[in-house]
């Protein structure tokens, strides 16, 4: 179903529990807002993807929701507390997140990188204890990485790159992952490999997934539930075959669309027809 | 109970004493005891050398106050604050680098470059030039308030919620151009002994200096270097972007604030005892991560090659050198090209 305002609150599957709220958040650079009076709820198990055309507002909302920027009115609830009142360094140890395009400093290893996601968990005194190098060899392991836990990140490919970040937001051990955009120029073999890692965190790890993405069909195949948004306004919430609606590609992607079922895994697929407008 | 242990990944041996632990990669610790050593050596050599040798053993022996009256002074009154100033503020300038470059996460990010050192001679030549005779008080302190009130207009100019380091190098390079036409101007309206005066003092030197510069800074740095090795730890993660940091808990305004205002601290303490010797801030770090080898300057080996590098200049300059050059001039001539040769023989790029 699609909701065509942001008056209602979506409520998104899961276990029910709600771990991540926003409350009508209005978020603003300086004196340009980009989000206006949005609500959005996210259930704990969750897998949301968030779409919508460029400068759409749906980063930004990202941002909000890890604690990156503070709303201008409304808020933000971890576990129903307001975030922002929220000690930076207990919301690191309960959500972790991946900004667009990381950058790691030159010279530094991978296992050096995933190492310095168990920075909310240590103290000056306790910096690497027994919890820390098992969460940091796991991460490594289940992301295929140790065997380039000795190279420096900034030789790696795009691809490895991208795996050795999620190992380090792994290792930091949240239960809420938020992942801005963790495609981008990848290519399609490498765009999958990581969504298929990230699918595999809220499989098996019982991760909270929130991820941006551009690609719409791939974001129907992984993503559980998704979150369309359009000029900072919430406009359609439910599962990929609620949401990716042929009017719904008109009115906020100005794109006139078929969607046919996906030969493999039966989700909605978005076959462009060309533009409106 | 200790425990060692090695393992494979991420790199370094791993102790735990109870509910202590930490990774220690050997070279991390070879390189700064290397560095202490080279200073206690460099500073050893230094007691008995200049104008007047004296031997190993009556340096030993004054130094625990026997010996005759000439090279008890000599060593005790002369040579000993000399150097001990300048390790001191090598070693001040050298942490001082690698807490901005680490901080605004540019190599270009040192006093230097931002304008401090320039706005502490502004405060230094205009207590030479305006206040007539350059007393032993007054210019040190006027350094002083010059390199503190750069950095704080620094820090106030640069802030946009937090610090960018971009803008940080900017605000910085703009600074300086400031203070070199504040200098300028005041040297050419000065009278020549206190224009000769001045440019020694711009140059950076350690020529006279007692024991009355050494014990101020050394209080400075006993409270500002432990308060710089505590932020080590969490500028392993400030390194990263801004959104990367603060997802790992990092409180990132005040962590940078503090950084930022350690290092102007250290910086001022340096400039203050000795004027601002050239480069140190600026290249030794630089030096330092390539001989650690780690992602980011280490704030103890740079501190201690920092030292190394005056203390080792300034020798030259007192006994091979036929002239008895400011220390500046030289820890500027052997400091860059030995970046360069670094820069050219590794694989790094000049970024952090």
């Amino acid at each position: 179903m699609t909701v065509n305002s942001a008056t209602t609150t979506p409520t998104l599957p899961g276990t029910g529990t709600v771990r991540l709220a926003a409350e009508s958040v209005s978020l603003a650079y300086d004196d340009r807002v980009v989000v206006r009076d949005l609500d959005l709820e996210l259930t704990d198990g969750s897998f949301t993807a968030v779409v919508g055309p460029n400068g759409c507002g749906k980063s930004t909302l990202l941002r909000a929701l890890g604690r990156l920027l503070r709303p201008v009115s409304g808020q933000v609830l971890l576990d129903g507390r307001a975030i922002a009142r929220t000690p930076t360094r207990e919301v690191a140890r309960v959500l972790g997140l991946l900004p667009q395009t990381p950058v790691a400093p030159e010279g530094l290893t991978v296992g050096d990188l995933v190492a310095r996601g168990r920075h909310p968990h240590q103290s000056w005194l306790r910096q690497w204890s027994r919890d820390d190098e098992a969460a940091v060899a796991e991460a490594l392991t289940w992301t295929d990485m140790a065997d380039l836990a000795d190279r420096p990140v900034d030789e790696l490919s795009g691809g490895q790159r991208q795996r050795a970040w999620i190992s380090m937001a792994l290792a930091q051990g949240t239960d809420l992952l938020l992942l801005d955009e963790p495609t981008t120029y990848l290519d399609l073999s490498h765009q999958i490999d990581v969504l298929e890692l990230v699918a595999r965190l809220h499989a098996e790890r019982g991760r909270t997934v929130v991820v941006v993405l551009h690609d719409l069909n791939l974001a129907a195949r992984y993503a559980q539930r998704l979150v369309a948004m359009d000029d900072g306004a919430l406009v359609a919430s439910g599962t990929p075959a609620e949401v990716l609606t042929e009017q719904l590609l008109a009115d906020v992607f100005d794109l006139e669309a078929r969607i046919v079922p996906d030969p493999v895994a039966g989700t909605p697929m978005v076959v462009p027809v060309r533009r409106l407008r | 109970m200790t425990t060692t242990e090695r393992v494979g990944r991420p790199g370094g041996t791993v102790v735990r004493v109870g509910p202590v632990s930490g990774r220690v990669r050997w070279r991390q610790v070879a390189v700064p005891l290397g560095a202490a050593v080279a200073v206690v050596l460099l500073s050893a050599v230094s007691l008995g050398r200049g104008d007047f040798p004296i031997g190993l053993t009556d340096v030993l022996r004054a130094l625990v106050g026997l010996g005759e009256q000439t090279q008890r002074f000599i060593v005790l009154e002369l040579r000993a604050p000399r150097i001990a100033v300048g390790a001191l503020v090598g070693l001040a300038l050298g942490v001082a680098g690698a807490l901005f470059q680490t901080s605004a996460r540019n190599p270009l990010a040192s006093p230097d470059v931002l304008g401090i050192t320039q706005g502490a001679s502004v405060g230094a030549v205009a207590a030479i030039v305006l206040g007539g005779t350059a007393s032993g008080i007054g210019v040190p302190l006027a350094a002083l308030l010059g390199a503190l009130g750069t950095g704080l207009l620094l820090l106030l100019l640069a802030w946009r919620a937090g610090i960018d380091g971009y803008r940080l190098v900017l605000v910085g390079i703009a600074l300086w151009a400031v203070a070199a036409a504040l200098v300028d101007w005041l040297l050419t309206r000065a009278e020549i002994y206190d224009a000769a005066s001045a440019y020694v003092w711009i140059t950076g030197s350690l020529n006279a200096r007692t024991w009355s510069e050494a014990v101020p800074l050394l209080v400075a740095l006993a409270v500002l270097l432990p308060a710089a090795l505590a932020c080590s730890r969490v500028l392993g993660v400030v390194q990263f972007g801004d959104d990367t940091a603060r997802g790992l808990g990092v409180r990132l305004v005040p962590t940078q604030a503090v950084v930022v205002l350690v290092a102007v601290g250290l910086t001022a303490a340096a400039v203050a005892a000795a004027g601002p010797i050239a480069y140190v801030a600026l290249v030794v770090p630089q030096v330092a991560i390539r001989l650690t080898g780690g992602s980011r300057p280490p704030l103890l080996a740079s501190g201690l090659l920092g030292a190394a590098l005056v203390v080792g200049a300034d020798l030259l300059t007192r006994t091979v050198l036929p002239q008895a050059l400011p220390v500046g001039v030289l820890t500027a001539a052997v400091g860059a090209p030995y970046l360069l040769w670094l820069l050219v023989r590794g694989r790094r790029r000049s970024t952090l």
